[in-house]
C-alpha cells in the first residue's frame, strides 16, 4: 500500500514541476532563451497571494483572479523592457541577463519582505482525503489538477486559436512569420506573458501548502530544468512527461533508497540526459 | 649608462605604456598596508586579490575558450577541502596543501570535462549547475569529512600552519597569488594556445575545420582554470579557518566570479583584475554600511550591474567589441 502512496505523491509533485517546466519550455520553444529567473517569478507570485490573504483576507483560490493577470502583465513588461534587447545577442549575454534578473528579483524581495518564512493559514483547500487507503493532501491534489488544466488550456490555445497558431509559426521560423504579417515582437511578448501567467497560477496554488521565503525559487527551478531537459526542450508533452518522471524518481528514490540523496539522483538523471539524449524523450 | 637603461627597457613589452595602470595598481597594493592599518579595509583588498585569482581562473575557460561554466564553485570547494583535510588529518603544511588542492581540482576537472565538453552553450552551463548541486549535497552528507559540521583548522600560529595573527601576511600572500594568476593568463594570452582558445570561443566548428584539436585545448584550459580555482579555494579555507559545505560551496560565488570577469572584460588579461577592483568595493561597502538596515542591497547592485552589462557591454570595460 505504501508503495502506491509514494507513487501517487510522486505523480502529484511531478505535475507541479511539470507546469514550471512548461513555462520554461514555452519561452525556449519560441525564442531559444533559457530563463533562469523563472523561479523568482514563482516566488513573487506566492508573495502576492500571501499579501492578498494577509491584508484583504483573500483565499488563494480567489487571488488567482488577481495574480494571473498581474503576472501576465509582469511577463509582458519583462519582455518589452529587457528581453527584447538580447533576443539576437550571444548566448553568453542571454544567460547573464536572465541570471542578473534572477539575482535582482530575489534580493529585491529579500530586502523588501525580509528573510522570514511566511505561510498562508487555513486556505479553503486544506486537509486531506482518503481514497481506498491512500491519503491525498487536498492542497497538493488541487495544485496538480490545476497544473493539468493549465496544460490542457495551453495546448488548446496553441493548436486551436489563431494567436496560438501564430505563436507556433513564430517558433518555427521568424522570417516566415514576418512574411505572413505576424507581429513577431508581439508574439514574443505574449509568450513571456503566458509563461509568467502560468507560473503565477502554479505559485498561487503552491502558496496554499508551502511556506514562502525569498529563496524558494531554487527548489523548484532546478527540478523543473531537469524535467524540461528530460522531456525534451521545447516540447509541451515532454514537459509533462519529464515532470512526472522527475517527481516519481525523487519520491521513490527518497523513500526506498536514501532521502538525503534524492535530489542528487534527479541531477544525475539530468546530466545523463544531457550527455546521452540531449534532445530529450519527446522530440519537438 | 643610457644604453644600459635602454637595454632594460627593451626587455619590457613593446607597448609598455598599456601596462602602466597595472604597474601603478601593483605598487599601490604593495604600499597600501603601510598607510592603512584598519583590518576592514585590508580585508577588502584581500578580497579583491582573492576574486582576481578566482576570476582569472574562470577567465581561462569561460573567457578565452568561451565555455560558460557556472560550476566553478565545485573546484573552489574541492581545493579548500583538500588542503584542510591534509592539514587536519596528516599534518601536511598548507604551503604544500594549496598546490595539492589545485592538483586535485584539476584532476576532477578532467573527469568532468571528458563527458561534458560535448555540450555547448546553454547545455554546458546547465550541466555545470547540476554538478555543483550534486557536489554540495554530497559533501553535506559525507560523514568522513565532517558533513554539515565542517572542519575547524588547528589554531596554532606558525608559518608551517599558514596561520598568523593579523591580516598582513595574508595580504601579501593573496597579492602574490593574484599576481601569479595574472601572469599565467598573460602567458596564455601570448601563446599559441591563447589564440586557439579564442578561435574556439568565436566559432567552434570553424576552429575545428582549421585543424585545431578542440577537445584537447578545452581540456587543457579547464585543467589550468580549475587548478587556479582550487588554489583560491585552499587559500580561502586557510584564511577563514573553518570550512563547511555552505561556506565552501556557495552557489553565488560561481556567479560572482563570472560577473567580476564580465565587468572587466572576458578573454582579456587585466579584465578580471579591473572587475574585482570595481565589484568588490561595490558589494563590500554597502553590505557593511547598510548591513543592519536593508539586507541584500549589495546583491541588488550586483543584479543591476549584470543586467546592464549584459545588455550594454557584453564584452566588458576593456574588451573589444566584435564586428
Amino acid at each position: 500500500m505504501v508503495e502506491f502512496q509514494v507513487i501517487v505523491n510522486g505523480i502529484i509533485e511531478g505535475c507541479i514541476f511539470a507546469i514550471i517546466a512548461l513555462s520554461l519550455t514555452l519561452i525556449w520553444g519560441i525564442m531559444k532563451i533559457v530563463n533562469f529567473a523563472q523561479g523568482e517569478y514563482l516566488m513573487l507570485s506566492m508573495y502576492l497571494a500571501y499579501f492578498l490573504w494577509n491584508f484583504f483576507g483573500f483565499d488563494p483560490l480567489f487571488s488567482l483572479l488577481v495574480t494571473i493577470p498581474v503576472f501576465f502583465g509582469f511577463g509582458y513588461l519583462t519582455y518589452k523592457v529587457l528581453i527584447r534587447r538580447i533576443i539576437t545577442a550571444s548566448p553568453f549575454s542571454q544567460i547573464l541577463t536572465t541570471f542578473g534578473l534572477m539575482i535582482l528579483l530575489r534580493y529585491i524581495a529579500f530586502s523588501v519582505f525580509g528573510p522570514n518564512f511566511r505561510r498562508i493559514l487555513n486556505p479553503i483547500v486544506e486537509g486531506r482525503i482518503s481514497v481506498s487507503g491512500i491519503y491525498l493532501d487536498t492542497a497538493k491534489l488541487c495544485t496538480a489538477i490545476a497544473c493539468i488544466i493549465g496544460f490542457v488550456a495551453l495546448t488548446w490555445f496553441m493548436t486551436k486559436t489563431k494567436t496560438g497558431k501564430a505563436l507556433q509559426t513564430t517558433a518555427q521560423d521568424r522570417e516566415v512569420a514576418l512574411s505572413f504579417g505576424i507581429d513577431v515582437e508581439k508574439m514574443y511578448a505574449l509568450a513571456w506573458g503566458v509563461s509568467i501567467a502560468l507560473i503565477a497560477m502554479a505559485g498561487t496554488f503552491i502558496s496554499t501548502f508551502r511556506y514562502i521565503d525569498p529563496c524558494l525559487g531554487d527548489a523548484f527551478l532546478l527540478l523543473a530544468f531537469a524535467s524540461v531537459i528530460l522531456g525534451g526542450l521545447g516540447s509541451v508533452a515532454g514537459a509533462l512527461l519529464g515532470g512526472i518522471i522527475i517527481g516519481l524518481v525523487a519520491n521513490m528514490f527518497g523513500f526506498f533508497v536514501s532521502p538525503a540523496f534524492k535530489i542528487v539522483m534527479v541531477y544525475i538523471i539530468f546530466i545523463l540526459t544531457l550527455l546521452l539524449k540531449p534532445e530529450g524523450l519527446i522530440r519537438e | 649608462m643610457f644604453h644600459k637603461i635602454q637595454s632594460y627597457l627593451d626587455f619590457l613589452p613593446k607597448n609598455w605604456i598599456k601596462y602602466l595602470p597595472f604597474g601603478c595598481f601593483l605598487i599601490f597594493s604593495l604600499i597600501f598596508p603601510l598607510f592603512v592599518k584598519s583590518s576592514f579595509h585590508r580585508n577588502v583588498m584581500i578580497f579583491i586579490f582573492f576574486y582576481t585569482i578566482m576570476a582569472e581562473g574562470w577567465n581561462i575557460l569561460g573567457g578565452y575558450a568561451g565555455q560558460f561554466s557556472v560550476g566553478h564553485v565545485v573546484f573552489f570547494g574541492i581545493g579548500g577541502y583538500t588542503s584542510s583535510l591534509l592539514l587536519v588529518n596528516w599534518g601536511v603544511t598548507p604551503w604544500v596543501g594549496i598546490f595539492l588542492g589545485g592538483t586535485v581540482a584539476a584532476g576532477v576537472s578532467a573527469l568532468i570535462g571528458l563527458p561534458c565538453f560535448r555540450l555547448r552553450e546553454y547545455f554546458f552551463a546547465l550541466a555545470t549547475i547540476g554538478l555543483a548541486e550534486i557536489t554540495r549535497i554530497s559533501f553535506n552528507h559525507w560523514k568522513a569529512i565532517g558533513g554539515t559540521r565542517g572542519i575547524t583548522l588547528p589554531m596554532k600560529f606558525s608559518f608551517y600552519n599558514f596561520l598568523w595573527q593579523g591580516r598582513l601576511p595574508y595580504y601579501y600572500i593573496f597579492l602574490a597569488f593574484a599576481l601569479a594568476s595574472v601572469i599565467v593568463v598573460f602567458i596564455i594570452d601570448r601563446s599559441k594556445m591563447g589564440l586557439y582558445l579564442k578561435a574556439i570561443d568565436q566559432d567552434q566548428d570553424a576552429a575545428e575545420s582549421f585543424g585545431i584539436n578542440i577537445f584537447k585545448y578545452k581540456m587543457i584550459a579547464f585543467a589550468i582554470s580549475t587548478f587556479i580555482t582550487g588554489i583560491a579555494g585552499s587559500l580561502y579555507a586557510q584564511y577563514i579557518q573553518y570550512i563547511d559545505p555552505p561556506s565552501m560551496f556557495p552557489f553565488m560565488i560561481s556567479i560572482e566570479i563570472i560577473i567580476v570577469t564580465l565587468i572587466g572584460g572576458k578573454g582579456t588579461v587585466f579584465g578580471p583584475l579591473l572587475g574585482a577592483i570595481i565589484f568588490i568595493p561595490l558589494s563590500e561597502y554597502p553590505r557593511t554600511y547598510f548591513g543592519g538596515l536593508a539586507k541584500g542591497y549589495d546583491y541588488i547592485i550586483t543584479g543591476l550591474l549584470v543586467v546592464l552589462l549584459a545588455i550594454k557591454r557584453p564584452e566588458g570595460l576593456v574588451g573589444f567589441r566584435r564586428g
